[in-house]
């Protein structure tokens, strides 16, 4: 079967529509059969796993992997080979989901107690490049996104020498590409994972440059796409690095380059050529706008220098309705990054009406998109941004009332923040759009999200939308009684500062209102609570509640004299004498100007 | 303040990159001017504290800068040949430190130095050869082959033809007796080296007075020397040290006798339990042997060459007698012919044609010498009739010299050669001399190789082999682009492909 499968895909269909497959499956797991047996066996599934993709479906769809794992147990090293390089055949097939030999996503765990670490370290110094190559690449995968072992690795020696400093050489300029590349995302994910620090030399002399030069024309397309996204990976929390990444060697400019795949050129000349330019064409925007959104994430002038890169906020724009998700999603974060930028909001947003495609992202995109997406708008919508009204009225509101119901947590923030964010001095229009499009009943469970950033900024919105007296009067009439009763049961709650004092500030708002006020004054239960966090010993809610007091001893509006006696009879003027008293100075003024209403 | 690089004769007056045949990277504006008044936005401002790099590619004729390490990508093409580097300074007070390598680069240069030498040598590696059908191969082959006919490495020459399948241009028998004469040269034995040549190729010599002339002046020094065989018949003996022929670190010189793995006969004879000395003979080292005073320097011959320890022991038997003040304790032996386990080390590959083959040859020779103690150099081997026969002889060669000249005119080159030559006399110990490098075996090579020439060129061969030419050639046009100023050149070395 051996000889007669080697090198012929025909006979192996044959022989697999035969059911040789569980049969050499059962010879291989026999307890009786010989070594020799199994070994031969092993051989003839791997020749067969070599065939077509249809060839290692059929041994998948025959439970051939734990059969094969099993055989790795074995004490027969000739017998254990076989199974290896039949697994590593299957393994390598696009067809096998990897799932079926890590059943969780702590595979780097285990390797690593299993002491993968200490077995591959000394194989970086191996004669062969192969090996040096393929220890470098666990390295990689082993040390991404996991201190445990970044942490160790740091301290590893080999052959005297530290990994690091191991890993320093290898990507020296005159070795391989494919060599440089990968120990730079080593120390990259290492870096990341927090075992080097930011400035360190090892990072800022070798790393990043070397990941730099990957960028550049002279390499390969893919080499380019994982230079790119590495570097883009390694900078993306150090505003340091991304400054010394935005000078070298004219890297801005040199992603601009990135677009221009297939090229004209290569159209008219090359067949070959323009398929491949194609193929990673995608790839290639994507891992541009991945690197101009990790440049461009803290510091202004770098954000400048994208923009004013040749046309580089119409490619951006067009990203956002490419077909590829991949592109889409890194276009959304590269913009994402750059609406950090007051001037850019006011200005390149505007001209290049990102608004329009963003909307349009924005329906039926899938969550990892949305989440970015929305997270954008929140900036958009922010009362300095002239982006914000052509947005109001291309149906936004509904859109991110829709979002605050999604099953993702980072959705319903980033819809209740956009919402929040729109509110902000808004017209007493669109806060009722606002309301009407959300509902109460929406509006009060979110109130009692299990995410905190949901609840706080549910609240912020409440807090927006209850500003300026009319509008105050205005909700107040028609959904007093909820947002009262939301408040009550929030300060009941088991919340933080935060939360209260946010509520407090809602309260406060309430109590400037002309008839919201009374709303209070007929709540007894509320104003017991105003009253307990007068003397709370958590100054802010303190401040917050007193703010509430003196908007309702006020004396220049009707019926102040009432609302003095009432509170008085409370006990509120004793507890703002003792306030009057306060160490703290901010709570102090406040207590003496509401002292100062009553002797009006 | 600028920084950047100008050419000879432009105003110093005005930052670098205004005028013409000037650059510059300005720390105002960050703007690198190349030969004009307006900039282009290069890169980032820099200001005191800031160390700003400029680094001139001779290669690509660019240059790029770095701020504090970090290289800020190309600012200038197409650059022009001699440049100076430069430093404007427009504000009064301004100081600037200039580091030419004094102290280390903050920036790494060392390896941008290695990826160019690694793209030049890929270059180099993957030149196009337009290669049709094996011809480059075959070319190859044919290099290979014609050097080694061309030392006389006829074993080697005649197993590299056979497993290549080419032929080669020279007879077997040529290549031999060319070989032979060779060795003789390199060993010192000029006598019976000219008179070889003269034997085979009776009228070379007739037709080249000035080579024989330079063969004569070598053999009156290897006289001097108490190598030759004129004077060894009288009983000179060769110093152990002049003898040994050291290995030529010198690519393409001709063939060199590497004695440094001499083999050590007491080994080979002790273990035969034999206590005597033994030699074989040929011509006039009987006269050694009957020299019981300084029988110290034996030249042995015989049909095999493969040292095998029964034959050695029968010669042995034969003239223990004679020799019987010698223990074998101090017997070394030094031979120009080992197995091929030995000549692995060697680096000139001389070895073939000794081992398996030379059963055949007659000139394979065994020359063995006693390590008598620290023995001192003595003229002409020590022996007063060898000095008689040396000043003969030097009186002979003063007469050709005066021949010479009436024949064919002055000739510097034999003047001077003849007067060295003569000059060792006037040293009590000429090795120790100034003229005393004469005396070195490694000067026989240019002779030997000036002989080996000139017979090839009878047989209408080149006079050099093509592989030395292509060398040769290499050597040149790397020089010739240093001077054009062509940068790859610093990258590539002939050597480097010498393996």
């Amino acid at each position: 079967m051996k000889n007669a499968v080697i090198g012929n895909n025909k006979q192996k269909a044959n022989l697999i529509v035969l059911g040789a497959v569980p049969r050499l499956l059962y010879l291989l797991q026999q307890e009786t059969s010989s070594t020799e047996l199994k070994t031969e066996c092993a051989v003839v599934l791997g020749s067969l796993a070599m065939g077509t993709e249809n060839n290692v479906k059929s041994l998948l769809d025959c439970h051939i992997i734990p059969a094969l794992l099993q055989g790795l147990l074995s004490s027969d090293l000739k017998f254990i080979e076989a199974c290896l390089r039949c697994l590593r055949t299957i393994f390598t097939s696009p067809v096998t989901p990897e799932e079926l030999l890590y059943t969780g996503p702590d595979h780097q765990t285990i390797l690593f107690n299993h002491g993968a670490v200490q077995n591959i370290a000394h194989l970086l110094t191996s004669v062969s490049y192969k090996v040096r190559m393929q220890a470098l690449k666990c390295f990689s995968v082993l040390a991404f996104e996991n201190p445990q072992v970044s942490m160790t690795l740091v301290n590893v020696l080999v052959d005297g020498e530290l990994l690091p400093q191991i890993f320093v050489k290898m990507l020296q300029r005159d070795k391989p590409i494919e060599m440089q590349l990968t120990s730079a995302k080593c120390l990259t994910y290492m870096c990341r994972a927090g075992a080097i620090r930011t400035d360190d030399n090892c990072i800022v002399l070798k790393t990043l440059p070397c990941l730099v030069r990957m960028c550049s024309k002279e390499r390969l397309l893919e080499e380019r796409v994982e230079g790119a996204e590495t570097l883009a990976y390694l900078i993306e929390p150090d505003v340091e690095l991304q400054r010394i990444a935005s000078i070298t060697d004219h890297l801005i400019a040199m992603l601009a380059d990135y677009f221009k795949y297939p090229s004209s050129v290569s159209a008219i000349t090359d067949i070959k050529r323009l398929d491949h330019d194609l193929k990673h064409a995608h790839e290639l925007r994507q891992a541009a706008f991945k690197l101009y959104a990790s440049l461009g994430a803290n510091d202004e002038d770098i954000r400048k220098k994208i923009i004013e890169t040749e046309n580089m906020m119409d490619r951006i724009v067009t990203g956002l309705s490419e077909s590829s998700v991949k592109v889409r999603l890194a276009a959304v974060r590269c913009l994402h990054s750059l609406s950090r930028s007051v001037q850019q909001l006011r200005t390149s947003f505007q001209d290049h009406a990102v608004w329009k495609p963003l909307m349009k992202v924005l329906q039926n995109a899938p969550d990892e998109i949305l989440v970015v997406a929305s997270s954008m708008l929140c900036n958009l919508l922010l009362e300095f941004s002239p982006s914000k009204e052509p947005i109001l009225e291309s149906g936004a509101v509904e859109l991110l009332c829709g979002l605050t119901q999604s099953e993702n947590p980072a959705l319903r923030v980033n819809g209740i923040w956009a919402l929040m964010n729109m509110a902000f001095q808004a017209e007493q229009k669109i806060k009722a759009d606002i309301l009407r499009s959300l509902s109460t009943e929406q509006l009060f469970r979110l109130l009692s999200d299990s995410d905190l950033n949901v609840l706080m900024k549910t609240l912020g919105l409440l807090r927006n939308l209850l500003s300026t007296r009319p509008h105050i009067d205005k909700i107040m009439s028609t959904h007093g009684k909820q947002i009262m009763q939301a408040v009550t049961l929030i300060l009941e709650g088991e919340h933080n500062i935060e939360v209260k004092e946010q509520t407090l500030c809602i309260l406060a708002n309430i109590a400037d209102g002309t008839t919201a006020k009374e709303l209070i004054m007929t709540n007894d239960d509320i104003l017991q609570k105003i009253k307990y966090y007068m003397g709370h010993s958590h100054v802010k809610l303190q401040l917050a509640a007193m703010v509430c007091i003196s908007n309702l001893v006020w004396n220049e509006e009707e019926g102040s004299q009432e609302r003095q006696d009432k509170l008085r009879d409370m006990g509120i003027v004793d507890i703002l004498h003792k306030l009057s008293q306060s160490p703290d100075s901010n709570l102090c003024d406040k207590a003496k100007t509401a002292l100062q209403q009553y002797l009006a | 303040m600028g920084i950047g690089l100008s050419a000879q004769g432009v105003n110093m007056n005005r930052l670098p990159g205004w005028d013409k045949h000037s650059y510059g990277y300005h720390g105002d504006d960050g703007h690198s001017f190349c030969s004009s008044g307006t900039g282009q936005p290069y890169g980032p401002t820099f200001t005191t504290g800031d160390v700003i790099g400029c680094c001139v590619n001779l290669i690509n004729n660019t240059c790029f800068y770095t701020k504090n390490g970090h290289s800020l990508g190309i600012a200038f093409t197409d650059l022009p040949p001699n440049l100076y580097p430069t430093v404007g300074l427009q504000t009064p007070g301004e100081v600037v430190d200039a580091n030419f390598g004094q102290h280390p680069f903050v920036f790494d240069i060392e390896d941008y130095m290695r990826e160019w030498r690694t793209k030049i040598q890929a270059q180099i590696d993957r030149f196009p050869i337009g290669d049709r059908e094996g011809e480059w191969q075959t070319m190859i082959q044919k290099m290979v082959s014609s050097y080694l006919v061309h030392h006389g490495y006829c074993a080697t020459a005649e197993a590299f033809a056979r497993s290549t399948d080419q032929t080669v241009l020279e007879e077997l028998a040529s290549i031999k007796n060319r070989q032979r004469i060779q060795k003789l040269v390199l060993a010192g034995r000029m006598g019976e080296a000219i008179e070889t040549t003269q034997q085979l190729y009776p009228s070379l010599l007739e037709r080249n007075p000035n080579l024989l002339f330079t063969l004569k002046v070598r053999q009156f020094i290897e006289m001097v020397n108490g190598t030759d065989s004129e004077v060894r018949c009288l009983g000179g003996r060769s110093p152990k040290s002049q003898d040994s022929y050291p290995v030529s670190p010198r690519p393409f010189s001709s063939p060199s006798m590497s004695p440094s793995h001499g083999m050590n006969i007491h080994n080979l004879a002790s273990g035969k339990g034999s206590t005597a000395h033994f030699s074989g003979f040929e011509g006039c080292s009987n006269g050694v042997i009957s020299n019981k005073a300084h029988p110290a320097y034996c030249h042995s011959k015989h049909q095999s060459s493969n040292l095998n320890v029964p034959e050695l022991n029968s010669i042995n038997m034969s003239r223990s007698q004679q020799v019987n003040n010698f223990t074998s304790n101090d017997v070394d032996m030094e031979t120009d012919h080992y197995s091929n386990g030995v000549g692995e080390t060697s680096s000139n590959g001389f070895l073939n044609g000794s081992s398996k083959h030379d059963h055949e040859m007659e000139d394979c020779d065994t020359e063995m010498e006693v390590d008598s103690s620290q023995l001192r150099r003595q003229l002409c081997g020590g022996s007063q009739a060898a000095i008689e026969r040396m000043i003969h002889f030097g009186r002979e060669l003063q007469a050709m010299s005066e021949q010479l000249r009436r024949e064919c005119g002055k000739n510097t080159v034999n003047k001077k050669m003849l007067k060295d030559a003569f000059s060792l006399l006037a040293y009590s110990d000429p090795w120790n001399s100034p003229v005393g490098n004469q005396l070195d075996p490694i000067q026989r090579e240019p002779v030997c190789s000036a002989l080996n020439s000139a017979i090839l060129e009878t047989h209408n061969l080149p006079k050099q082999p093509p592989l030395a030419l292509a060398m040769g050639q290499a050597t040149q046009c790397l020089g010739l682009m240093a001077r054009s100023g062509i940068g790859s050149c610093a990258f590539a070395t002939v050597e480097d492909y010498l393996h």
